[in-house]
């Protein structure tokens, strides 16, 4: 328990990817089992105890603890598990340095309701702050330390000298607490089969590409599809012991996601069952036309849907390959057989909510750059709205885990442009803890007195090179006219100030904003040391273009 | 440093009780603590001998606790204060911070005006003290009082132990006055250090302390956890370091950074470097290996507050007195009425009335803004020696 502790007390200070992994990795390699495989589980999600809850957190220590004080300390801390932690009292504080995470899951998933507090309170009084802490964060499931279950995964693929496509691909048979998987990453073991009958395939993933490179390339070696904003989904279908049709939803990171979608599940294990596997985009459809990723977004993020947000906004899937039927793996097939067995497969399950996806005929680069530029003018009508730019695929190329160089290339439509005045920075964590490197930016709008004000838009905290923060960073600190904690206001009138040109992929209204609008994905394209900022960009301009969306 | 006989004082005129004037002087509230005591725009003020304690503006005579720059301010008429003390102060603000200064020696009794003034450590820093004082009430009993400043009760190798005071009055800090500040034995945590060195060997460990008390204690800590490699120091913690030794405290091979190398970071992999807190984000940084960022304060015990901090490896050490320790030496000085300087003061004197103890908040402003305390002296220290911020 005490090198648990350690471990999920030292990552949640840390905001650095490598030296995160490195803590991971160097507990695997100095944790014997079965403990580390039941962390693995506590980091990844896939531990929970039916008998031990937060509120039940909150009796225990309200029980011990002056109601006054309390209060007061939970004000101050502001996290229940923290609070209990530091405010328990310490009977054999540190005594229990020997107890063993195997030990406390194990006997809490053993425990029944009415023993759970006795059994909690036992280990609270001989365990130290840390430790108490890490134990209450188990019972609540919520670590909440900005580790997640594809970068416990990665560390895992690290420590075993594997790539993580192999870990996700057998991911799904295990349970807690892994020994066979452990087995195998140090050579002792065989590849432990997959087991799951809805596996998680590691998806196949695109390079990105440019004109210039697109040009080097030969056309008819390649098939264009349109680039769906949507989320990328996997839907594996197979059968269970009993018969019963079972269907899984898998998010591009094998995170399961079907209990969000229990319309496309109902759906999948319905009319629209197979056996197998099909690769495509989630999208929402609203009377056959395919709706934006602002639309989409209403259902995502969420452990469930109501029936009035499926009916609202019913998920579809737009389908772009087969990767199993009927017992068949079709990931070593080129392309046109895989899109064969899917235009088959599609047609036969005639549903309204999977579609084939299309594809965009070209003889030339120059037809394809010209469809990529209109995609309304194109037979798509009302969908090109979901459409962000062009994905390309080499007819000949089987189904590869991961990201292999030269069969797939994802060509996106070019970001939106907006020349945006820096106002306010905010320095960075880690590694740019020294540097200012979060910077908000605004654009003009005319006040009610006709004044010209700069309204804030947004934040980027990247786009820019390392040499270019540091010039970022000499003209924050020279031009600080006010500080706010950790915050700077810079220099932004009319005269003086430093305009931004700021790249984003779309724009929704948001009511949380000041102007109003709120961007995807934005990030500094340019830094126009020789733009005046009263020549930045208005509001006006922004608002046009979410008329046009 | 000027060293005076201890005498009584001449040159003040008689004391005697200052009415409740409108010179801003507010009693302090209860009963017998007021007669001792009172509050004025420039602090703590005695009108039985006709001093200040700590005061934050000039004053024409102060009794000083210790030398963090929130207690210990130049420009005074006259200073009494520890040996140690005095020295700091004349590095921090040079030979000329006060009209003169009287050394008090720890126990040894003074007679100031109509009070006698007594110095006991407070186990914060090097030099820090308790004061306690004794003196006739409006009723004539004999009545003492302590105030302690700000103290610890943790062994730390580099200053004396607290002193237990009886007393009838006690003044008490009450920075980490919630029952969630319990700090955990310091050489546990300096354990984290080192296994964080291990883990990281090619990474320069930045530790935020404060440079006068926190810093030393902590090189302390290190040298007797077996530690023996050299520690680097900012610029602005060069002279007070220097001083403690120069007191006698071993702290082994300790080092300012050596000159930069060229422009690009990697300096010192794998080494421990100390700075002020307030240099942890500055451009200095960056001159070394992949920094992981450490803090040593008692702040650290929230994780949230090391995460806004954007501290990667907090240590929980303080040199205030935790809950338990401001709980057990508020009832072991049994004195009856309790005065709480700054800091969480409704938390702690909701506790001493669930002891049926009186306890007070005297809401002084102006001492130990912690983080706040912490920059400011950075920025003191840095300027003092015209070191580069």
């Amino acid at each position: 328990m005490k090198r648990f502790a350690d471990l999920i007390d030292r990552l949640s200070c840390e905001s650095g990817r490598n030296a995160r992994l490195r803590m991971l990795r160097d507990y695997f390699a100095t944790t014997p089992d079965p403990d580390r495989g039941y962390a693995l589980a506590a980091l990844t999600g896939d531990l929970s105890f039916a008998n031990a809850k937060p509120a039940l957190i909150r009796q225990m220590i309200s029980a011990r603890t002056d109601p006054t004080l309390f209060a007061m300390s939970y004000d101050y801390v502001g996290d229940l598990s923290e609070t209990a932690a530091l405010l328990w009292p310490d009977a054999g504080a540190g005594t229990r340095n020997d107890l063993s995470l195997t030990a406390v899951v194990e006997t809490m998933t053993a425990a029944l309701r009415p023993q759970m507090a006795d059994l909690l309170a036992s280990w609270l009084d001989d365990l130290d702050e840390t430790g108490r802490w890490a134990l209450l964060k188990l019972v609540t499931g919520s670590f909440r330390i900005g580790i997640s279950a594809r970068l416990t995964r990665t560390a895992l693929a690290q420590y075993g000298n594997r790539d993580v496509e192999e870990i996700e691909a057998v991911w799904h048979g295990l349970t807690p607490p892994y020994l066979p998987l452990f087995a195998w990453l140090e050579g002792r073991g065989p590849r432990p089969k997959p087991q799951h009958l809805a596996p998680f395939r590691s998806p196949m993933l695109a390079q990105p590409i440019n004109e210039t490179e697109l040009r080097q390339l030969n056309p008819p070696d390649f098939v264009a599809e349109w680039k769906w904003d949507g989320i990328r989904v996997q839907a594996a279908l197979g059968t269970g012991g009993d018969g019963a049709p079972i269907a899984r939803l898998w998010s591009r990171s094998g995170e399961d996601i079907s209990a969000a979608f229990p319309d496309l599940i109902a759906e999948l294990t319905g009319k629209a069952h197979f056996e197998g596997a099909i690769d495509g985009e989630l999208l929402v459809v609203q009377n056959g036309a395919v709706q934006s990723f602002n639309v989409l977004q209403q259902r995502l993020n969420r452990k469930t849907a109501s029936s009035k947000l499926q009916a609202q906004y019913p998920a579809h899937i737009r389908a772009w390959d087969a990767l199993a039927l009927n017992g068949e793996d079709l990931a070593p097939l080129p392309w046109t057989e895989r899109r064969e067995h899917l235009e088959n497969l599609v047609s036969r399950l005639n549903s309204p909510r999977i579609s084939l996806s299309p594809l965009v005929p070209f003889a030339s680069w120059d037809e394809l750059a010209a469809a990529r530029g209109a995609p309304a003018a194109t037979d798509l009508g009302v969908d090109a709205a979901a459409v962000e730019g062009c994905m390309l695929k080499r007819r000949d190329s089987p189904y590869i885990s991961g990201r292999p160089k030269g069969p797939w290339f994802k060509w996106k439509r070019d970001p939106h442009l907006i020349d945006a005045v820096l106002m306010y920075a905010q320095r960075g964590h880690g590694k740019r803890s020294s540097f200012h490197s979060d910077f908000t930016f605004g654009v003009w709008r005319t006040g009610d007195d006709g004044a010209r004000v700069l309204t804030p838009v947004g934040k980027a905290y990247f786009g820019f090179t390392d040499e270019e923060l540091g010039q970022l960073d000499r003209f924050v600190r020279a031009n600080t006219i006010n500080r706010f904690g950790p915050v700077r206001e810079v220099t932004h009138t009319a005269a003086h100030g430093l305009v931004l040109e700021i790249a984003f992929e779309g724009l929704r209204r948001s009511p949380r904003h000041k102007s109003g609008v709120a961007m995807r994905f934005p990030r500094i394209h340019r830094i126009r040391w020789d733009k005046p900022p009263g020549e930045a960009d208005e509001l006006a301009t922004l608002e046009k273009l979410l008329a046009a969306d | 440093m000027a060293q005076r006989r201890a005498s009584p004082d001449q040159d003040l005129p008689d004391n005697i009780l200052p009415e409740q004037d409108n010179s801003g002087r507010r009693p302090m509230t209860g009963r017998r603590a007021a007669d001792l005591l009172t509050i004025t725009p420039q602090g703590l003020y005695c009108p039985a001998g006709d001093f200040h304690i700590d005061p934050l503006r000039p004053v024409a005579r102060a009794l000083v606790t210790h030398g963090h720059a929130d207690h210990a301010r130049a420009g005074h008429g006259r200073v009494l204060a520890t040996a140690e003390t005095l020295a700091i102060m004349g590095v921090r603000y040079g030979d000329n911070f006060a009209g003169s200064s009287q050394t008090a020696s720890p126990g040894v009794s003074l007679a100031i005006g109509n009070a006698t003034v007594t110095f006991f450590p407070a186990g914060h820093v090097l030099g820090s003290a308790q004061i306690l004082i004794e003196a006739r009430d409006v009723a004539g009993r004999l009545t003492r009082l302590v105030a302690s400043g700000d103290y610890k009760r943790e062994a730390d190798p580099t200053c004396a132990a607290f002193e237990l005071v009886p007393c009838d009055i006690f003044i008490t800090e009450a920075t980490f006055a919630l029952p969630i500040f319990r700090h955990p034995p310091a050489d546990a945590e300096i354990a984290r250090l080192l296994q964080s060195l291990r883990l990281f060997p090619e990474r320069a460990h930045l530790l935020g302390a404060y440079a006068l008390g926190k810093a030393q204690r902590l090189i302390a800590l290190l040298r007797a956890a077996g530690y023996d490699a050299p520690i680097y120091m900012h610029g602005a913690m060069e002279k007070i370091t220097a001083l403690y030794q120069g007191f006698g405290v071993e702290l082994g091979d300790v080092r300012p950074v050596p000159p930069r190398e060229g422009r690009g970071g990697g300096d010192l992999p794998g080494a421990i470097v100390l700075c002020p807190p307030g240099a942890l984000q500055d451009r200095w940084s960056r001159r070394f290996a992949d920094p992981v960022h450490g803090l040593a304060s008692g702040w650290m015990r929230t994780r949230a507050r090391a995460r806004q901090r954007g501290v990667e490896l907090p240590l929980v050490i303080s040199d205030h007195a935790g809950w338990p320790d401001l709980c057990r030496t508020v009832v072991e000085t049994g004195a009856e009425e309790i005065r709480i300087t700054h800091g969480q003061e409704d938390a702690l004197a909701h506790w001493c009335a669930t002891r049926g103890l009186t306890a007070l908040p005297l809401h002084l402003l102006g001492y130990g803004d912690d983080d706040a305390a912490a920059a400011e002296e950075a920025v003191t220290d840095a300027a003092a020696i015209g070191a580069a911020p």
